[in-house]
């Protein structure tokens, strides 16, 4: 009898440490908010399953339908991130880009919504891969104080923009039209085009200079764009930078201002 | 045991150390003696040991297991590959670079074909090797065009080419990487799991490709420009020995071997 107890004892603390560790690791956080994977759900299956998929492996209704297609979670790949190339990204970076949305493509910004559900959201999207329970995030990439803007710094870039070979996918003129274009997909096998650089400064995680400066060291996964971590000095990253604002005729953009990110704190 | 052994070495030591206060003290000198018979008898005893160890040598080693793949019929022609997009590759090349998908030598011999023990080795588990596996670039075309390493082994990627590459690994079982290299920078990477095997290209220049396997145990072997290949120190026992090739599928055979028994298997691939 006293056995009986004490083994329904041990079964209900270790179902109850089994839940902790569970429920753990289906929540997200971002700076002192707290995402519940099982309220993310409800929000996920009003706003997202139509283009992501009851499954969120991106095969929703509206797939079909949409170019780029919407992201496949169990994948785990994440275009926008500030941990290196081929790491998991934070919360706060799919927090992110729930918050922003992705310019050009069928996401928009969910802004609308409170943050809190925002969080949920996040919570939920990480049960659709075991990675989020196995891996943890990468580091977020240091970004350094932008040194200032000038004409020599855009000639550096210029040439950085010839030999680091940004030109065979974004063209010489930086249109989007170099040699490689008719080559690239994205990691679904879907055909996927390079940013026009005098479309604008609209770019896909962030539109700021310290966005770009995070865009060339993580590259974004999933998509040819690489990473050029080992490849440039964070002063030549700033050169590229400056190089391709002259590139766009828009004066929107601010080198200090971080008007992107939305992470509570 | 140990003073013995202490004072054992002491007399394989250079003469000089023999003024030390043991060989000087005359009253030893018997005790001396008695040890230098224990000394024989220990060397013929460590002798002895290892006479039996190597005669048990080649029933403890490992077997050997080696073959040839082959390619039967009309080997395809390569293409030629125009690198004119990158003067920097095309200038690498005296004669035009050709594609590598399908290379057969002389005789039907096949490169390139990723041969392993794909079952048979149970749960054992295998530390990966200290020494990186190495993957080139140079004149725009991988050196080796497949690579086969183990998961968690070092990976040395290294640009010997002039021009800016990035090297983009597409995994279904690892996580997916895309680093820019331009020349002589390192780069370090790795895969952390069981994978044969992730193609890997360079954005940049779209007709780069090459394969990279990666294996949970080091019982693989890619076949040379001979379609030879060396599976090493296998344990006796009954495997699955599968041969992989990019294009042409793969094949499997069943293998029971011997403790060191040395078998050949041979592998014939059709287009």
């Amino acid at each position: 009898m006293r056995r009986t107890i004490k083994a329904t004892r041990t079964a209900v603390i270790l179902m109850c440490l089994l839940w902790c560790i569970t429920s753990a690791a289906q929540d997200s956080h971002i700076g002192k908010l707290v995402g519940n994977a099982k309220r993310g759900k409800a929000l996920y299956v009003r706003y997202c399953v139509f283009c992501h998929g009851p499954d969120g492996d991106g095969r929703g209704e509206s797939a079909p339908y949409l170019v780029p297609k919407p992201r496949d979670f169990t994948k785990a790949v994440f275009k926008c991130r500030s941990t290196a190339s081929g790491s998991l990204p934070l919360d706060s970076d799919l927090y992110d880009t729930i918050t922003r949305g992705i310019h050009a493509s069928g996401m928009p910004s969910w802004k609308p919504l409170l943050r809190q559900e925002r969080a949920d959201l996040v919570a939920y999207i990480k049960t659709f891969s075991s990675a989020f329970q196995e891996e943890k995030p990468g580091e977020p990439v240091p970004i350094p104080a932008e040194p200032p803007n000038s004409a020599e710094s855009v000639k550096r870039g210029a040439d950085l923009f010839q030999s680091m070979n940004c030109w065979s996918c974004h063209g010489k003129d930086g249109r989007g039209h170099g040699p490689s274009v008719a080559s690239l997909t994205d990691n679904q096998g879907n055909p996927i085009t390079p940013f026009d650089f005098t479309s604008g400064t609209r770019f896909k995680c962030g539109e700021t200079n310290r966005d770009m400066f995070r865009d060339l060291l993580t590259g974004l996964d999933g998509t040819p764009m690489p990473s050029f971590a080992a490849a440039m000095t964070p002063d030549q990253r700033w050169d590229v930078i400056h190089y391709i604002r002259t590139l766009s005729s828009s004066k929107t953009h601010s080198a200090g201002k971080n008007d992107s990110i939305q992470t509570v704190n | 045991m140990a003073p013995f052994i202490l004072r054992a070495s002491c007399n394989a030591l250079p003469s000089s150390t023999f003024n030390s206060p043991w060989y000087s003290q005359g009253g030893k000198s018997n005790l001396m003696k008695k040890n230098s018979y224990l000394l024989i008898i220990a060397v013929a005893g460590l002798g002895l040991f290892l006479s039996v160890r190597m005669s048990a040598g080649p029933a403890d080693s490992s077997p050997s297991l080696k073959g040839a793949v082959k390619f039967e019929g009309t080997p395809p022609k390569p293409s030629r590959i125009d690198m004119s997009q990158d003067p920097l590759c095309a200038k690498a090349h005296s004669t035009p670079a050709t594609t590598e998908d399908i290379v057969v030598g002389a005789d039907g011999a096949l490169a390139n074909v990723v041969v392993y023990v794909s079952d048979g080795l149970g749960a054992r588990t295998f530390q990966p090797p200290q020494q990186p596996a190495v993957f080139e670039q140079k004149g725009c075309q991988y050196k080796p065009h497949v690579l086969a390493m183990q998961a968690n082994q070092k990976l040395d990627v290294v640009n010997s080419d002039e021009t800016t590459h990035n090297i983009h690994p597409s995994p279904a079982n690892n996580r997916e990487w895309n680093m820019t290299q331009p020349h002589g920078i390192p780069l370090e990477q790795t895969f952390a799991r069981e994978e044969i095997a992730i193609p890997v290209k360079c954005n940049v220049h779209p007709w780069m490709r090459g394969y990279i396997a990666v294996f949970k145990h080091p019982y693989f072997s890619v076949t040379d420009k001979n379609g030879s290949f060396d599976l090493k120190d296998l344990p006796p026992g009954t495997y699955t020995i599968t041969a992989w090739q990019e294009k042409l599928g793969t094949q499997t055979q069943k293998v029971t071997i011997g403790a060191g028994e040395a078998k050949t298997l041979d592998f014939t691939f059709k287009q």
